[in-house]
């Protein structure tokens, strides 16, 4: 017996629903302090970018003379550092390398961790086992001492430090890879996607990837300003980035002893620091609750 | 039947005609370990499925009934290869499940389940049109023809696709995520729907729309289905057959009527005897089991049923009755249905 | 020999234990209001059972919830008027209402996995209930909890006292979770759905076990379910709900045999009971109420067979049609004016 399927016409006008991330955008905009985090993050980015045209003076021209000038000197408004560079200038460079030193072993382990984690999560049984129990190797070594040893092992330098760092979150961040996959695994459609005989990189393509990348994202994010913390620390022990370049960290580290006779100048990049790392997690949070969509 | 705008590849003919049951399920076993606290030592097993076999004739409605710890959904999974049998042999229209013959892929479009949670098996970020086009995707249907077909089964189901193909499952009602579940189990035009629990979740006046759609379906697009459920009655109105399981094994099979007017096992008896009275002035007086159904962990000896029967003799902890004929065409796994079975007690044949 | 016609008219005619007037219940959250319930009065005898049925969205939970309030304060808005047993729910303070709770009414839930505390055993938990209510020393609270775990006939009382929820099947869960409600004496249970999530050869037994403490103790139950045939092992009325208002109620033989309401009489239609195979099922048109914007008028009107533009106007009246029998239809209303004409 034949039978024909009945097609439209023509194809009628569907309405669309806002999809998921639509609404999430939409959230966020209302949530007002996320989006005081993020325009702070902007400007701070944008200021990084542009660094070189908005610097008033040479972050590299370095005078004896005006070493440890006070805040509101003549110009230099944010004062100078111990050996007399513009601290404003400096700051505004330096946002390049401490937002990069952030970013980017995030952006990497990111990379690495969801692959492994998704791996493990969807496949289970050995390998699974064999993926989680090498991360939790990594695992036990306090962040902070695992990239002070690797950074100490690999030697200075920015290279060597970002890779210590991207080394420190990808267990971190296969952890919760693993977890969240190993929870939509267990969801009823992803059995269905399994009796429709579906291959398992198809329904990981098709069905994992965009309910688990979402919650992997943001828990990365809330990473940012922990790496940038990391970085800074790394540089302050003198494992990061090698002077003259100009990077927050770094600097807290030589203007540590002039916190008895300029404290608001040595202060100042730990505040940015402070702002910074304060702002990714705000903004972190609040794509977070823009997240938890109650259906 | 065939349907012609399938691709070739897809078409599924009737392979072993009228007389040859769509599904033969053979001594289905499926155990799941239990974690032991101390590694090396094996804590334990769950005995979900413990020795089934069914037919499944084509055309039927089969009925699974049986409470927790039965292994209903179980027998589901393994029907659907969505799990593997420890042991045991399903055969699908005259051919092997898996085999050479008839390839895991070519069987999965030939059988499709509708699953009891309605939200939890739509991917809830994907729109109802690509959930149901995926199916399609998956054999090789191209993408305008899988959204088309998916458009075109929505409408059967009776969601307007202009409204809402492009919506997403929590936007949706329980009963109309149900509908998007039921088109798309249909869009590779199985053979085969299983139901497991499909209308369970739902109110009873959505319950009866649905109902009424899945009679419909099942005549205009020639499907057997299996209905699992707790609910007696919904089952006694929509099915031919009906199958009853206890702690992993079959019990009783028979055609709904006679199992419903005359039940053979002792199980089946009282299973039907729980159903809440309908006329206030009749009301149960007396339970008709005590206690809870028991955990497939360490099931009893002998008849699982034992401990719990009214009619239990000493042989019932012995010996573990097998389906037995006796009662032509109604399977009863009773010693009392067999002739040598020890007990002192014997069926009656009904006819 | 008193009939149960008898002893119903002997409970209506003494004060009511459970009285409930005009009740609305608004919660506000998300931007939306939903009105849950909008004026449900009923009243519920000493001793009897009611059994107030309907779908989701219809009310009866929030309902049920709201004779303890039990709704987050800051979110929900209550009107109207809550008497039990004399006392005016609504005007307690928060030292009476703890009283009230457990002491004069109890609740029995649908999941006990959910409702009873995980890391306390069954035990700990009923002995709180009740050093909670009376004065008495642990050992003395033991022998009651003992004898509440009794009355609810669990086998092996004495050994349930120390087992945690999880170490106990469903049905000796929700037999605890009763043995609990009813440890403090209330004189008013009220059960949501206790039945729904258990098998059905422990439904039959919770529902049998329900009657007869309802029996021995003399409580007034109130029972939410969903489920017809639950109601009719236990209750003596019942009241049919739809979009947060009571379309019918009545005694349960009269509701069964001669239903009024357009609803009421579709629900008991869509039972496959009786139903052949192969017969298409009754059902009725469209879908339940969007409770954040509901119509004027009945809020059937836009699924019911016999909508007249009256219908959508106003809410329908309720009239009394004899014997506990009320309607809130207009048509109901309509042809009890012309047989008290005829």
């Amino acid at each position: 017996m034949e039978m024909t399927l009945k097609k439209p016409a023509a194809a009628p006008l569907v309405q669309r629903s806002p999809g998921y991330w639509t609404t999430v955008g939409r959230r966020l905009l209302r949530n007002k302090l996320a989006m005081l985090a993020a325009l702070i993050l902007l400007a701070l980015v944008l200021m990084a970018l542009f660094a070189p045209a908005l610097m008033p003076s040479d972050p590299y021209a370095a005078s004896i003379l005006k070493r440890l000038k006070p805040v509101g000197t003549e110009h230099y408004p944010l004062g100078t550092d111990e050996l007399g560079r513009d601290m404003l200038s400096r700051l505004m460079l330096g946002a390049r390398l401490s937002l990069f030193m952030g970013i980017t072993p995030v952006l990497i382990a990111f990379v690495i961790g969801s692959a492994l984690g998704i791996v493990a999560g969807y496949a289970g049984g050995w390998t699974n086992t064999v993926i989680m129990r090498l991360v939790d190797i990594l695992y036990a070594f306090p962040s902070v001492l695992l990239a002070i040893a690797l950074s100490g092992t690999l030697g200075a330098g920015v290279g060597n430090a970002l890779l210590s760092l991207t080394i420190v979150f990808v267990p971190q961040i296969v952890r919760v890879a693993e977890s969240v996959t190993t929870q939509v695994r267990n969801r009823e459609f992803v059995d269905a996607a399994r009796a429709s005989g579906a291959s398992s990189l198809t329904i990981v393509r098709a069905h994992v990837l965009n309910n688990v990348l979402g919650p992997i994202f943001v828990y990365a994010t809330s990473l940012i300003s922990v790496s940038m913390i990391l970085a800074s620390g790394l540089s302050f022990l003198g494992l990061g980035v090698k002077p003259p370049e100009p990077e927050w960290g770094l600097m807290l580290n030589t203007l540590r002893t002039a916190i008895y006779t300029q404290p608001w100048v040595a202060a100042l990049p730990g505040a940015m620091i402070f702002m910074t790392s304060i702002s990714f997690n705000l903004l972190a949070d609040g794509i977070r609750s823009a997240m938890e969509i109650k259906d | 039947m065939t349907d012609t705008t399938l691709p070739e590849a897809l078409r599924n003919p009737d392979v072993g005609g009228p007389a040859q049951p769509l599904v033969i399920a053979r001594d289905l076993v499926k155990h799941f370990p239990l974690k032991s606290k101390i590694p090396g030592r094996r804590a334990g097993v769950v005995r979900a499925v413990d020795g089934v076999g069914f037919e499944v004739r084509k055309g039927e409605t089969l009925g699974v009934v049986g409470e927790s710890g039965c292994g209903k959904s179980t027998t589901a999974r393994l029907l659907m290869q969505l799990i593997e049998q420890d042991s045991g042999e399903l055969i699908f229209d005259a051919q092997g499940v898996g085999s050479a013959q008839l390839p895991m892929k070519r069987f999965r479009s030939q059988v499709q389940m509708v699953f009891q949670d309605s939200y939890s098996s739509l991917n809830p970020r994907l729109t109802i049109e690509e959930s149901i086009a995926f199916t399609a995707r998956v054999h090789g249907i191209g993408a305008a023809e899988a959204s088309a077909r998916a458009r075109a089964l929505l409408d059967r189901v009776g969601l307007e696709p202009a409204r809402f193909a492009g919506r997403y499952p929590h936007e949706l009602s329980g009963g109309q995520r149900q509908r998007v579940n039921i088109a798309r189990a249909l869009v590779l035009r199985p053979r085969l729907v299983i139901l497991d629990e499909a209308v369970s979740a739902l109110d009873k006046s959505v319950e009866a729309q649905v109902l009424n759609l899945l009679l419909e379906l099942k005549a205009e697009f020639d499907l057997t289905y299996v209905f699992i459920s707790h609910d007696l009655n919904v089952i006694r109105y929509l099915c031919d057959r009906v199958m009853v399981m206890y702690l992993g094994k079959v019990v009783e099979v028979g055609d709904t009527e006679t199992l419903y007017a005359n039940p053979a096992h002792p199980y089946t008896r009282a299973l039907l005897a729980s159903m809440p009275a309908t006329d206030p002035d009749h009301r149960t007086l007396v339970a008709p089991l005590a206690g809870d159904p028991p955990n497939p962990i360490n099931p009893p000896s002998g008849c699982s049923f034992h401990p719990r029967c009214a009619m239990a003799e000493a042989v019932c902890a012995r010996r573990a009755p097998a389906l037995s004929d006796a009662l032509a065409g109604h399977p009863v796994a009773c010693l009392m249905a067999h002739a040598d079975g020890g007990h002192s007690r014997q069926l009656a044949a009904t006819t | 020999m008193t009939t149960p016609q008898d002893n119903h008219a002997e409970a209506q005619a003494a004060a009511p234990m459970v009285s409930v007037r005009d009740l609305r219940v608004t919660f506000s959250g998300g931007g939306k209001t939903i009105r849950a319930v909008n004026g449900v009065s009923l009243d519920v005898a000493p001793g009897e059972a009611l059994a107030l049925i309907g779908e989701s969205g219809s009310g009866k939970s929030v309902t049920l919830r709201a004779l303890m309030r039990l709704h987050p304060p800051r979110r929900t808005r209550m009107e109207g008027a809550i008497r039990i047993d004399g006392a005016d729910v609504m005007a307690l303070d928060a030292r009476a209402l703890q009283r009230l709770r457990g002491g004069t009414v109890a609740m029995v839930f649908q999941e006990p996995l959910l409702a009873l505390d995980p890391v306390y055993t069954v035990g700990q938990q009923i002995i709180e209930c009740i050093r909670t209510h009376a004065s008495v020393s642990a050992s003395e609270a033991r022998q009651r909890a003992l004898r509440a775990l009794e009355s609810v006939r669990i086998p092996s009382p004495e050994r349930r006292l120390a087992a945690y929820p999880h170490e106990m099947s469903g049905g000796m869960r929700q037999r605890a979770m009763i043995a609990l409600a009813l440890s403090a004496s209330p004189k008013v249970l009220l059960a949501d759905e206790p039945t729904t999530a258990l098998d059905a050869t422990v439904q039959i037994q919770v529902l049998i076990l329900l009657r007869e403490l309802q029996r021995e103790l003399g409580l007034s139950i109130v029972f939410v379910t969903h489920d017809i045939g639950a109601a009719v092992e236990i209750a003596d009325r019942v009241a049919v709900m739809y979009g947060g208002r009571i379309v019918e109620e009545g005694p349960i033989r009269t509701l069964l045999r001669a239903a009024r309401h357009p609803y009421t009489i579709a629900l008991l239609q869509s039972r496959q009971h009786g139903m052949d195979r192969g017969q298409r099922l009754q059902t009725i048109a469209g879908s339940p109420p969007d409770l954040a914007a509901l119509p004027p008028g009945c809020t059937f009107a836009p699924r019911c067979p016999h909508a007249r533009p009256a219908c959508l106007a106003q809410v329908p009246a309720t009239t009394d049609l004899g014997q506990g029998h009320r309607v809130s239809c207009i048509l109901a209303s309509e042809s009890a004016v012309a047989e008290a004409a005829a």
